[in-house]
């Protein structure tokens, strides 16, 4: 089986979707001959030329500005914000702009545009580059959220983003681009707004997103020299979220545990935990529904107080055992 | 010999005569249109804010008529000239301004959002600059596809001052996109006057922070604003860049329906209103006091056939409340 990096995926879903559609272009800073800063652009430039990867000044506000008007004119861009965290300079137009044109225009205007969002903590570039701002889309009615954890969803995410006819905000994690795996050679797309369970498990549903599936997954391991056998699951899109695979998880198991790397309060875990609680879920459960998350706080830059500033795998495994014993 | 007939046919030596009488027309609509919205307003049969450009009628008659059909139009929320002078049906218009089904945006977008995307018209914008990123998104489809379409994008004053402005002029400009930067400068920011809120003379005299050409007109002369316009389209056109123009105006009205005007004296409005924009074009194309009159009857008779056309279409059915916010 072919594998590639996270980072691969995430470069050929655009070289593919590029090759396929004279439409799709990449905009952003150092995506040319730098590459992007992480490297995920690196070698298009060569493919398609300056025309079509186009290197922008540092404007964050210019670049997702160039996404709405190039979408709403006919054109199929994917934006690149350097690190997450600078999307608050680009706040204006993909909130009050790319994600209202539809609603605003009466439903006759159509906006398809990929804004991709490197994000998450663990590389010690401290409190301004290490955030996971996800939710702050999910709360914005006209935006779709994705939010890959493996480079076979990258790619088939990313593809499915392309072609969509909204604008998606799809959050990567700079620790996964590394990460290997199986993805197939061709084409694939795997739909938005479809939850995939990672692993069954009978004992505890765990709903994690992005790099807290693979710390889930190694907590699983752990966990299973305990007998405790957990199911993870991985909405993978956050809006819209399918999220009858976690009810029906939870009415399984009668416990749920939800993990991210965002800040807990107003995180994404608030809306799962809410959706449960409304849910013919509820009946069956046997504890609380708990969230492990990152703590209420910026990334320190300190190598240790980062590390604990957000969820690590005996933190997960920490929870599920007490969880498990009905200790909360 | 025909060369200074056709000279004789055309107002100011650009515009065809015959088109210089719509735009009279429509400007006289455009003030009609207005006064009738604070009137409705006040009726309370319309609701929210409305934002009104009684005075800077000029501009809107130079500008969206000096392009091609086909262009792009991006507007701000003072923009029912400009949308009207887009070739906006008044029906519609009128339709939309009261909420209803069948108006622009189905009654979603109201005066601050209306937009007619078929006719490349891309909205009405209630951010203050928050159209100029797109216009850079715009220009550059135009670019990669080859269209040789422009984008006339509109802004006040207020709007020269937000962080906006500078990303777009400079990618407009490093990139020569086709995009025609037309600063209508009215005087104030809401309440915040240009004397305060800038150190420059002109708002133009930034168009040199970008390396592109930037010129002043006077905004209350159609003519001038119709000329700078048509040849800053032209350069677009031929892919030489955009263009900054600052139209010079005033807004007779306050900002929105909430402004007391505490800032600026009556004495100011009166002196701005001895140069109407309306009155000098009107005697531009050699039309009386009694032929505008006549205008001014025929736009009102316009006006009533489109309210009563708005009064009697449909509300929105509330089972189609979440329609259209995603594709």
């Amino acid at each position: 089986m072919r594998e590639l990096s996270y980072m691969e995926a995430l470069r050929e879903a655009m070289r593919q979707a590029m090759e396929k559609d004279d439409r799709v272009f990449l905009i952003g800073e150092d995506i040319g001959v730098y590459g992007g800063a992480f490297g995920v652009s690196a070698g298009l430039i060569d493919q398609f030329g300056p025309e079509r990867i186009i290197d922008t000044p540092i404007s964050e506000a210019g670049i997702a500005g160039a996404c709405v008007g190039a979408a709403v004119t006919g054109m199929r861009p994917i934006g690149e914000i350097q690190f997450s965290d600078f999307v608050v300079i680009a706040m204006e137009q993909i909130v009050m702009q790319g994600a209202k044109m539809r609603f605003m225009f009466g439903g006759k205007a159509t906006v398809p545009f990929v804004i991709r969002l490197p994000g998450g903590s663990g590389t010690g570039a401290a409190a301004q580059h290490s955030e996971s701002l996800e939710n702050w889309f999910v709360h914005v009615p006209g935006i779709k959220v994705v939010m890959p954890s493996t480079p076979y969803d990258a790619k088939g995410l990313l593809l499915s983003a392309i072609e969509e006819d909204n604008p998606v905000m799809f959050f990567e994690h700079k620790l996964l681009y590394k990460t290997k795996g199986h993805v197939p050679e061709e084409m694939y797309t795997i739909p938005i707004g479809k939850t995939n369970v990672v692993k069954e498990g009978k004992d505890i549903s765990v709903i994690a997103t992005s790099m807290m599936i693979q710390r889930a997954l190694e907590a699983a391991d752990i966990l299973s020299e305990d007998g405790i056998d957990i199911e993870i699951i991985d909405p993978r899109t956050l809006k819209p979220l399918d999220d009858q695979p976690i009810i029906e998880s939870v009415i399984k198991t009668g416990k749920a545990l939800i993990v991210h790397e965002a800040v807990k309060t107003g995180g994404f875990g608030g809306e799962i935990s809410a959706v449960l609680s409304e849910s013919e879920a509820f009946d069956y459960l046997d504890a609380p529904i708990r969230r492990l998350a990152g703590l209420d706080m910026p990334i320190p830059y300190n190598r240790n107080l980062e590390y604990h500033a957000v969820p690590q795998v005996e933190d997960i495994v920490k929870e599920v055992r007490n969880l498990y014993k009905g200790k909360y | 010999m025909a060369e200074a007939k056709k000279k004789e046919n055309m107002v100011g030596g650009i515009i065809p005569k015959m088109k210089a009488e719509d735009l009279l027309f429509k400007m006289v609509l455009t003030r009609t249109f207005e006064e009738n919205a604070l009137e409705m307003f006040s009726m309370g049969k319309v609701h929210g804010t409305m934002h009104v450009s009684i005075g800077q009628e000029g501009i809107a008659a130079g500008a969206g008529p000096a392009l091609k059909d086909g262009d792009y139009l991006l507007n701000t929320h003072r923009g029912h000239g400009h949308f009207l002078l887009w070739g906006g049906d008044l029906k519609l218009m009128m339709a939309e301004f009261l909420g209803k089904e069948n108006g622009y945006c189905r009654g979603r977008g109201g005066s601050m959002h209306i937009a007619d995307i078929e006719s490349n018209n891309l909205g009405a914008q209630g951010i203050v600059a928050g159209n100029l990123p797109i216009s850079v998104g715009v220009g550059l489809s135009i670019k990669m596809r080859k269209t040789k379409q422009v984008v006339l994008t509109l802004f006040g004053d207020g709007a020269a001052n937000e962080g906006a402005f500078h990303e777009s002029l400079n990618m407009a400009a490093i990139w020569n996109l086709p995009v025609v930067y037309l600063c209508e400068n009215n005087q104030y920011a809401m309440s915040m006057a240009f004397e305060k809120a800038f150190r420059v003379e002109q708002i133009s005299d930034r168009a040199s922070a970008y390396g592109i050409k930037g010129l002043t007109v006077d905004g209350n002369d159609v003519i001038a604003v119709y000329k700078a316009v048509q040849q800053a389209a032209k350069r677009a056109r031929a892919g030489n860049g955009p263009t900054l123009i600052e139209a010079v105006t005033y807004r007779y009205q306050g900002h929105s329906k909430s402004d007391r005007q505490l800032y600026r004296t009556r004495d100011e409005v009166k002196k701005w209103m001895q140069k109407d924009p309306i009155k000098r074009f009107a005697k531009a194309i050699g039309k009386s006091d009694k032929d505008l009159k006549e205008i001014e009857k025929k736009a009102e008779a316009e006006i009533a056939a489109a309210v009563e056309f708005a009064e009697n279409s449909p509300e929105p059915d509330l089972s189609t409340i979440m329609e259209g916010i995603y594709a």
